[in-house]
């Protein structure tokens, strides 16, 4: 890049996602913008302190494009550093707070960051990975610090005294394009291999325009979000509002639903996005209806197709909120959405393209298919990302030429069929992703993992049906002879190394498994 | 065994504990990442078959389940209401 052009002199011609953030904070300096762990930030505040870490990561040495990795839950400091980290003209990577030792090495090591943004918390996890990390400068860690376990880190500093010490009436000078990377998100491959989703600028704000469109948010929202902003469906519900001037009330999980409906009732809160273990849980409480929840306006759901049962006993059950169900992946933030006035005449439909994009299938010689026959997703929207990082074979498979000279359209690995009025229905995954709680579970990484216990010889992992979780892992073992392992050792041992949500539920233990001729193991015959 | 180590045995047993030494009796549960939303679900599914509760989905709140002494008092209390009137099973 020319560095006489370091700077953009017309900034105001170049939209970014975080203008977003200074144009609501001059409309609505002191309304409430962040609700999270018993704080209330407003968009002054955020505006002022996401500059001011803006500061604080220029003067520890990132540049233009560099990965700042956050590493936390749903706290208010990650809301900062998400917005902070854009406005340093460099690019967000967050990383599920579930993540162990092994893989937060590895995703390090994969995208190379300059900076470490942290919570005390985690120590046990993130210390010896950033140790082990050659091109971090700097770590950022919130909350009382154990100064013994992070001494061989480089340049740790303390949240507080590095966001005080900064200017925070103004971020650094805007120096990236709307073609530049806002954020990479790590999401599990189908060959173990976590891969990150690059994502620009200008796939961001139409993903947000996009949505917040059809879902007709306005700064009367208050929207609760108990999803991992670390997953794209969660870090979208703070884009949309802080586009929109809403309110957001972040939880950092629905362990607690009784907690979760106690704060919907005092906040008034008028959008709930969710995944189908939550409309399981909610649907299962008897005492729902003893929650004042009349100011909630919708209810949407994705990352997993919710049973149709749950959806229409949500509608039941609360028949004043619209319910959206929606489809979508990471690598184009939204796929569909069911219109909710369809819900009850297409049930099973992820619905219609979402403004701005378009969709349509494909067979196998890439011809384009009518209603009612089975083929591939293809999208074509500005929302498509820009492609896998540093994985150029995996980007090639999935961004193929599209209609215009020089564009590529994103084929998604889905199969999917079209009825007679255009809407949508999900038939499955190309390959063999298990969705588990509504995250994406690769049943490669869970075989890695298990194949790395002692005694184990050999793995194969499966997608059962399950009623709280959409699907549960099954993992069915070839144990070397002459060893015993019982099933919470197993467990245990994936504990270690794989998220909560990865570890398997079942597993069995087996002499064999069914192989194809060519002695691959043949999972059609497991289920 | 009383009620509070039960209940540490059975935590340490079923989660993977990355931090054992911040694991203290009075320890956050969530912030130490010990469990999650589906850990929840084990911990009442636990306390339910070992201690006879019948647990109510107001009762599931972190003041009654987010550390291990939080857990053993909420169990002793319960039993103290003879709240579930069901006997205790092992």
């Amino acid at each position: 890049m020319n560095p006489f052009q370091s700077v953009q002199r017309w900034p105001a011609a170049v939209p970014q996602l975080h203008d977003y953030l200074h144009a609501t904070a001059a409309r609505l300096p002191d309304k409430v913008a962040l609700v999270c762990d018993g704080r209330r930030l407003t968009y002054a505040e955020l505006e002022a302190r996401s500059n001011a870490l803006a500061h604080a990561l220029v003067r520890r040495g990132v540049r233009r494009g560099d990965r700042v990795v956050v590493f936390a839950d749903n706290t208010v400091q990650t809301v900062v550093s998400f917005w902070g980290v854009l406005k340093a003209n460099a690019v967000t990577a967050l990383v599920n707070s579930q993540v162990k030792t092994e893989k937060l090495a590895h995703l390090l090591e994969d995208c190379r960051p300059t900076a470490l943004v942290t919570d005390a918390r985690h120590t046990a996890i993130f210390a010896a990975a950033a140790a082990r990390s050659p091109h971090l400068k700097s770590v950022i860690i919130s909350g009382p610090r154990d100064a013994a376990r992070t001494a061989g880190l480089p340049a740790v500093s303390d949240w507080d005294a590095a966001l005080a010490a900064e200017p925070a009436d103004a971020p650094p000078p805007r120096q990236n394009l709307d073609i530049d990377l806002a954020s990479i998100v790590y999401s599990s491959g189908s060959t173990g291999d976590p891969k990150a989703i690059m994502l620009t600028h200008r796939n961001m704000l139409t993903a947000a325009t996009s949505i917040s469109t059809y879902l007709e948010n306005t700064e009367d929202d208050v929207i609760l979000d108990v999803l991992p902003l670390s997953l794209t469906y969660g870090l979208y519900q703070l884009i949309t509002t802080v586009k929109v001037g809403a309110r957001l009330v972040l939880e950092r999980s629905f362990a607690y639903p009784a907690q979760v409906l106690q704060r919907m009732v005092e906040e008034g809160v008028t959008g709930l996005p969710g995944v189908p273990t939550m409309w399981a849980i909610l649907t299962g409480m008897e005492s729902l209806g003893g929650y004042d929840l009349s100011r909630l306006r919708y209810l949407t759901n994705a990352a997993a197709a919710c049973p149709v049962k749950h959806l229409l006993r949500l509608h039941e059950l609360l028949p004043h909120a619209r319910i959206f169900s929606m489809y979508g992946q990471t690598e184009c933030a939204r796929g569909a959405y069911l219109p909710p006035e369809d819900l009850e005449r297409k049930p099973g439909s992820i619905g219609i393209a979402p403004p701005n994009m378009e969709f349509w299938l494909v067979d196998e010689n890439d011809r384009k298919l009518g209603p009612n026959q089975i083929g591939q997703l293809v999208i074509r929207s500005a929302m498509v990302m820009r492609g896998y990082w540093e994985k150029p074979e995996a980007t090639a498979e999935r961004l193929r030429p599209g209609p215009l000279p020089g564009e590529t359209v994103l084929y998604t690995g889905d199969y999917g069929r079209l009825d007679d009025e255009g809407y949508l229905y999900f038939v499955s995954r190309m390959d063999d992703i298990i969705k588990s709680r509504g995250e994406k579970v690769s049943p490669k990484e869970v075989e890695n993992a298990l194949v790395d216990i002692p005694g184990v010889k050999e793995a194969a992992v499966i997608g059962i049906p399950d009623a709280l979780l959409g699907q549960a892992v099954k993992a069915f073992l070839i144990l070397e002879p002459g060893v015993t392992r019982s099933v919470k050792e197993v467990q245990l041992e994936c504990g270690k190394r794989l998220e909560a949500f990865m570890v398997p539920r079942e597993v069995e233990f087996v002499p064999d498994l069914p192989r194809t001729s060519g002695g691959k193991i043949k999972k059609s015959d497991l289920r | 065994m009383d009620i509070q180590q039960q209940v540490r045995e059975f935590i340490t047993r079923n989660f993977f504990v990355s931090d054992a030494a911040g694991l203290t009796d009075g320890a956050s549960l969530l912030d130490l990442g010990v469990v999650d939303s589906t850990g929840v679900l084990e911990i009442i599914g636990f306390l339910e078959g070992t201690f006879g509760l019948a647990v109510e989905d107001d009762e599931i709140v972190p003041a009654n389940l987010d550390s291990i002494e939080r857990i053993a008092a909420y169990v002793e209390r319960k039993r103290a209401a003879g709240a579930s009137g069901a006997a205790p099973r092992t």
